[in-house]
C-alpha cells in the first residue's frame, strides 16, 4: 500500500509505485478530471500541484509522490470558486474542455507565484498546455481576469 | 420528413426514468417515483415536478450545440436556459441531421439543421402546456402568457409547466405552431453563458474516457504499425503473466490486453510479441503518394462546376498563368483520445462513446457483438475534441469484442500514438490551376483540376456513385469571383490509405489553392489583391460586405512598419468570410521564422443564435489551421505513420496564438455554419502575407517545410 495525500486526504491505494500519479487519481481514486492527453508532459492535460506547483502527473510515478499534497482541479475549490475558475466562467473559456482542467491548474499555480503576471510570464507558464480548440486568448484574458479577482477588485 | 416527426413516441409515462444514465455530467437524473413526464416531442421531457429536460441530438465537442440548441428550445418553450437540464439524446431516426441525412454532428450544420425544428419543438411544447392552463381557467389560450416557465391568464392565476403537464399530455398535437418573429426573440441573438462551462471548469464533465462502471476493466490495444495491416501470430506468455491482466484478445482491430487497469493494461500490451503482416501499403511512402496524385492528375476528373468554356477560353487567352499546389496529410489529433467503453451481455449491449455518429456507433458495435442494432444502447458524452476524428467509429469494434470475450464492462483507451499513428487523415492534394487574361487584363476564365482521394467514396459510397464527391470540391464549385469560363473537376486518385473528414474537410484544401492563386492573378496583371477581388465580386453583397470590413478594420495594405498583410475570402456552410493576417518574419538568428501576429476575420453568418459561440469558433478554428499551415503534416514510410506525439506533430501553443479580431455582421439571412469555415482562410491569407514580405509564392504546406530567410 502507498500513502498519498490528496486533495487534503490521506489516502491508501495498492498499486506498484512506478504507476505514474495520473492513472492512481484517473483509476484507483475516481478522480478523472485530470486529463490523459500525451503521456510524454507534452500536452499539460495531466497537469496537478505537487506541494503548490505544477507537474504533469502522467510523468511522475506515485514513488516519487509519497505523502507531499498534490492538488487536482477537483480540490481547487468546492463550488467553483477560486478566482481561475471565476475568471474561467466570466469569459466562457472551455470549447471541448478536455485540456481546461491542466490549463486551470497552471493558470491557478501562475498567480500563486506571480499575482500579476506580465504576457511573458502567461506565456512561460501555459507553453505546456495544448488547447486544440485554441481557447488561448480567452485563456490569456481570463488569467489577467482571476488576477483581479485575486487581488480583490472583484 | 415532417417538421416535427417525434410524435408517434409521444408518451406520457409515469414515473420512468429515461435510460440516459450519463447525463454529459455527474448529476443523474432525479428518481420520483411520483413524477410524471409529458413527452411532446423527441427533444423535450417535462415533468410534474417541474424539471424540464432537453434531449441534445447533436454530440457536444465544443462548438458549443449544448447550449445553442437548448436556446432554440428555451425562446420558443418560454424558459430560462438554466431552467432546462440537457441530456444527450440516443440514436434515433427522430434526430435524424436533414442538411446530411443522419444523425451527425458534422459540417456546421447543428444550429442550420435545427433551426426551425427545434423552436418548433418548443412552440408546440408550450402551446400545449398554455392551452391546458387555458381549458382549466375557461379563457381563451391566445390571452394567456408565459413568463419563465409559468402560464398567466389575463386575470393573474398561475400554473407552471410542471402543473400542468399531465393534462398538456392529453391534448391533441397542433400540426403547426406559429414561431416567434426575428425581432420578438429574447435569448437568441444574445450572447448567453455556455450551460457546459461549470462542469468544464471543475472536472465534473464526463467525456468518454471518464466513463466508469462497476466491474469495469480496462483495456490497451496493439494496432498494426503499418496502415491496413494484420496479425499474423502472437504470443501473450509474458504479458499474461503480469499483474492485474484479465485477458488477451484477438480483435478485428489488433491485440488487446485487459487488466484491473489501464495502466497495466498498457504495461501489458507493451510486452507482447507480434508478428504482422504488413498488408497492401508495407512500402508506401510520402514519396510514392505524391507520385500517385501527379499521375491520377493526368486523367480528366468529374466536372463539379463548368461555366462557359474554359478550355476553349484558356487557348484563345492573351495570357494564361499556371500554378501547381501539393497538401499534405493531416492527423486531428483530438485531445481526448479515441476511447470506448462496452458492456456486452448475451442479448443486449452498453456503449459509451465519445461520438459524432450515434447511429453509425450503434450499427458497428452490433455488428461486432453479434446483436441487432436495436439491442445496443449508445451513451454518447462529451467529447474531447471531434474536428471530424469521431465520425469513424474504428475505436468501436475492439471495445466491444474484448467486452464480449470476457463477458465484462470493458473501456479501451488508445495511446496518443495509437491516436496519431491510426487516424483516418485528411486527405492530401495535388490541384492544378489556371487563370487566362484577355488582352485588356480581364480574367476570363478560371481552371481548377483537383486531384486525390475521395473521403466520402469510403464513407457513403452511394454519393460518389451519382455525383463528384461534394466534399472534394468545396471551396472551388463554389468558386464566387464574376469570371465567364469557369471550371472546377474533381480526380479522384486513391492511395491505399484511409482519409477522413477534418475541420472544414476540402475547403481548407481548396480555400488555400483558390485564395492564393487569387493573389498570383493578382499579381500577375500588377492589380492590388483587394481591388482585384472586389472587382469580381460586385454582384455579391455578401461577400463585399465582409470583404470591406475587414479590409478597413485591419488597414489592409497599411501594417506597421515590418509587418505585412494577406488577404483571403471564402464563402463555406453559407457563412461569407473574410480574412487579414498581419506576419512579420524574423531577422538574425531565426531569419525567415514567420510570426503570426494577428488575425482578422469579418463573417456574415446570418442569423446568430449565441454570438459569443460564434466568436469563439471563428478563434478556434483560426487557430487549428494556423497549427496545420505551420507544422501541420502526416508522413508515411514503409506504410507507417513517422509522426507519434505532439513533439514530432507540432499544433499551436499559448506562445504561438495570433491576437484574433473578430468582426460578425448581422445580415438578417438564414442561420450559416461557423465550427468550421474560419479554418480554411488561415492559410492562404497568411501565405499571402508572405509573398507580400518576401516575392517567394508558397504552393505547397506546412511552412516547416520552406525555409524563408
Amino acid at each position: 500500500m502507498t500513502k498519498l495525500n490528496v486533495n487534503g486526504n490521506a489516502v491508501e491505494v495498492d498499486v506498484d509505485p512506478e504507476t505514474p500519479l495520473l492513472w492512481v487519481l484517473r483509476d484507483a481514486l475516481g478522480l478523472t478530471g485530470t486529463k490523459f492527453g500525451c503521456g510524454m508532459a507534452l500536452c499539460g492535460a495531466c497537469t496537478v500541484h505537487l506541494e503548490g506547483e505544477p507537474v504533469r502527473s502522467c510523468q511522475i510515478p506515485i514513488s516519487a509522490v509519497g505523502e507531499k499534497p498534490v492538488t487536482t482541479i477537483e480540490g481547487l475549490s468546492k463550488d467553483r470558486s477560486h478566482p481561475v475558475q471565476k475568471a474561467w466562467i466570466e469569459h466562457d473559456v472551455p470549447q471541448c474542455g478536455y485540456c481546461q482542467s491542466g490549463q486551470i491548474m497552471s493558470a491557478s499555480a501562475l498567480l500563486e507565484a506571480k499575482p500579476r503576471p506580465s504576457d511573458a510570464d502567461i506565456d512561460a507558464a501555459m507553453a505546456g498546455n495544448i488547447c486544440r480548440c485554441g481557447t488561448y486568448q480567452r485563456i490569456r484574458a481570463a488569467i489577467r481576469r482571476a488576477a483581479e479577482i485575486k487581488a480583490g477588485a472583484a | 420528413m415532417s417538421a416535427i416527426p417525434s410524435f408517434t413516441r409521444r408518451t406520457f409515462v409515469g414515473g420512468l426514468v429515461i435510460a440516459m444514465a450519463l447525463p454529459g455530467c455527474k448529476q443523474s437524473p432525479k428518481s420520483s417515483g411520483e413524477t410524471k413526464f409529458f413527452d411532446p416531442n423527441a427533444w423535450l421531457h417535462i415533468g410534474t415536478d417541474n424539471s424540464i429536460t432537453f434531449f441534445c441530438d447533436r454530440a457536444e465537442m465544443g462548438q458549443g450545440v449544448y447550449t445553442s440548441l437548448t436556446m432554440l428550445v428555451a425562446e420558443e418553450l418560454g424558459v430560462s436556459l438554466e431552467r432546462i437540464k440537457v441530456e444527450f439524446a440516443p440514436p434515433g431516426d427522430e434526430f435524424i441531421n436533414n442538411l446530411i441525412g443522419g444523425q451527425i454532428t458534422g459540417g456546421s450544420s447543428s444550429v442550420r439543421d435545427a433551426w426551425e425544428k427545434l423552436r418548433k419543438a418548443g412552440a408546440t411544447a408550450r402551446t400545449l402546456l398554455v392551452s391546458a392552463a387555458a381549458d382549466e381557467w375557461g379563457v381563451d389560450a391566445r390571452s394567456c402568457k408565459v413568463a419563465d416557465g409559468v402560464i398567466l391568464s389575463p386575470q393573474f392565476k398561475k400554473r407552471t409547466f410542471g402543473e400542468v403537464a399531465e393534462a398538456a399530455a392529453k391534448l391533441p398535437v397542433p400540426k403547426d405552431v406559429p414561431l416567434k418573429p426575428a425581432a420578438n426573440f429574447t435569448m437568441i441573438g444574445k450572447p448567453q453563458r455556455r450551460k457546459d462551462t461549470p462542469f468544464k471548469v471543475d472536472g465534473s464533465a464526463i467525456f468518454g474516457i471518464d466513463v466508469k462502471l462497476p466491474g469495469m476493466l480496462y483495456a490497451a490495444l496493439a494496432q498494426s504499425p503499418t496502415l491496413g495491416g494484420s496479425v499474423k501470430t502472437f504470443n501473450d506468455d509474458k504479458a499474461r503473466a503480469m499483474p492485474g491482466v484479465v485477458g488477451v484478445v484477438l480483435t478485428s482491430s489488433g491485440v488487446a490486453v485487459a487488466a484491473d487497469s489501464w495502466w497495466k493494461a498498457r504495461k501489458a500490451r507493451d510486452a507482447l510479441t507480434i508478428e504482422w503482416d504488413a498488408g497492401p501499403n508495407g512500402a508506401l511512402t510520402d514519396a510514392k503518394i505524391s507520385q500517385m496524385l501527379r499521375k491520377g492528375a493526368a486523367g480528366p476528373g468529374r466536372v463539379a462546376r463548368n461555366d462557359g468554356d474554359a478550355a476553349a477560353a484558356i487557348k484563345s487567352a492573351a495570357r494564361v498563368v499556371r500554378a501547381d499546389y501539393e497538401l499534405p496529410l493531416l492527423a486531428h489529433a483530438t485531445l481526448e483520445p479515441q476511447n470506448c467503453t462496452a458492456d456486452v451481455r448475451a442479448d443486449s449491449a452498453d456503449i459509451y462513446v465519445p461520438t459524432q455518429v450515434p447511429q453509425i456507433a450503434q450499427g458497428a458495435a452490433a455488428t461486432a457483438a453479434g446483436l441487432d442494432p436495436k439491442q445496443v444502447k449508445i451513451h454518447t458524452t462529451f467529447l474531447g475534441g471531434g474536428f471530424g476524428r469521431r465520425l469513424e467509429v474504428d475505436f468501436i469494434p475492439a471495445a466491444v469484442e474484448v467486452s464480449k470475450a470476457l463477458k465484462k464492462p470493458v473501456k479501451l483507451v488508445w495511446t496518443r500514438e495509437d491516436d496519431m499513428t491510426h487516424d483516418a487523415y485528411r486527405p492530401p492534394a495535388f490541384d492544378q490551376a489556371t487563370g487566362a487574361f484577355d488582352e485588356k487584363g480581364n480574367l476570363i476564365a478560371w481552371n481548377l483540376h483537383l486531384t486525390g482521394p475521395s473521403i466520402t467514396a469510403r464513407m457513403f459510397p452511394s454519393v460518389t456513385e451519382k455525383m463528384v464527391d461534394p466534399f472534394a470540391v468545396e471551396a472551388a464549385a463554389n468558386y464566387p469571383y464574376d469570371v465567364p469560363n469557369v471550371h472546377v473537376d474533381f480526380q479522384q486518385q486513391e492511395i491505399g490509405i484511409n482519409v477522413g473528414y477534418w475541420r472544414s474537410v476540402s475547403h481548407a484544401l481548396n480555400c488555400f489553392v483558390a485564395e492564393s492563386f487569387m493573389d498570383e492573378l493578382a499579381v500577375a496583371t500588377k492589380k492590388n489583391s483587394y481591388e482585384f477581388r472586389k472587382a469580381l465580386l460586385a454582384k455579391h453583397p455578401r461577400f463585399l460586405k465582409v470583404l470591406d470590413l475587414v479590409v478597413r478594420e485591419s488597414r489592409f495594405g497599411y501594417p506597421q512598419r515590418g509587418h505585412f498583410h494577406g488577404l483571403a475570402v471564402m464563402e463555406g456552410y453559407g457563412t461569407y468570410m473574410a480574412q487579414v493576417a498581419e506576419i512579420s518574419l524574423a531577422a538574425g538568428e531565426d531569419a525567415g521564422k514567420i510570426k503570426v501576429h494577428r488575425i482578422y476575420c469579418a463573417a456574415d453568418c446570418g442569423q446568430q443564435v449565441n454570438p459569443d459561440t460564434v466568436v469563439a469558433q471563428i478563434e478556434s478554428s483560426v487557430i487549428f489551421g494556423l497549427s496545420a499551415l505551420m507544422w501541420g503534416e502526416i508522413n508515411i514510410q514503409n506504410g507507417r505513420v513517422q509522426q507519434t506525439n505532439f513533439d514530432s506533430y507540432k499544433v499551436a501553443r499559448m506562445t504561438d496564438a495570433p491576437r484574433i479580431d473578430s468582426y460578425v455582421i448581422d445580415s438578417g439571412e438564414s442561420p450559416g455554419g461557423i465550427g468550421e469555415p474560419a479554418t480554411a482562410l488561415v492559410a492562404p491569407a497568411v501565405c499571402n502575407a508572405i509573398y507580400t514580405a518576401t516575392g517567394r509564392r508558397i504552393r505547397s504546406l506546412p511552412l516547416s517545410r520552406h525555409r524563408l530567410a
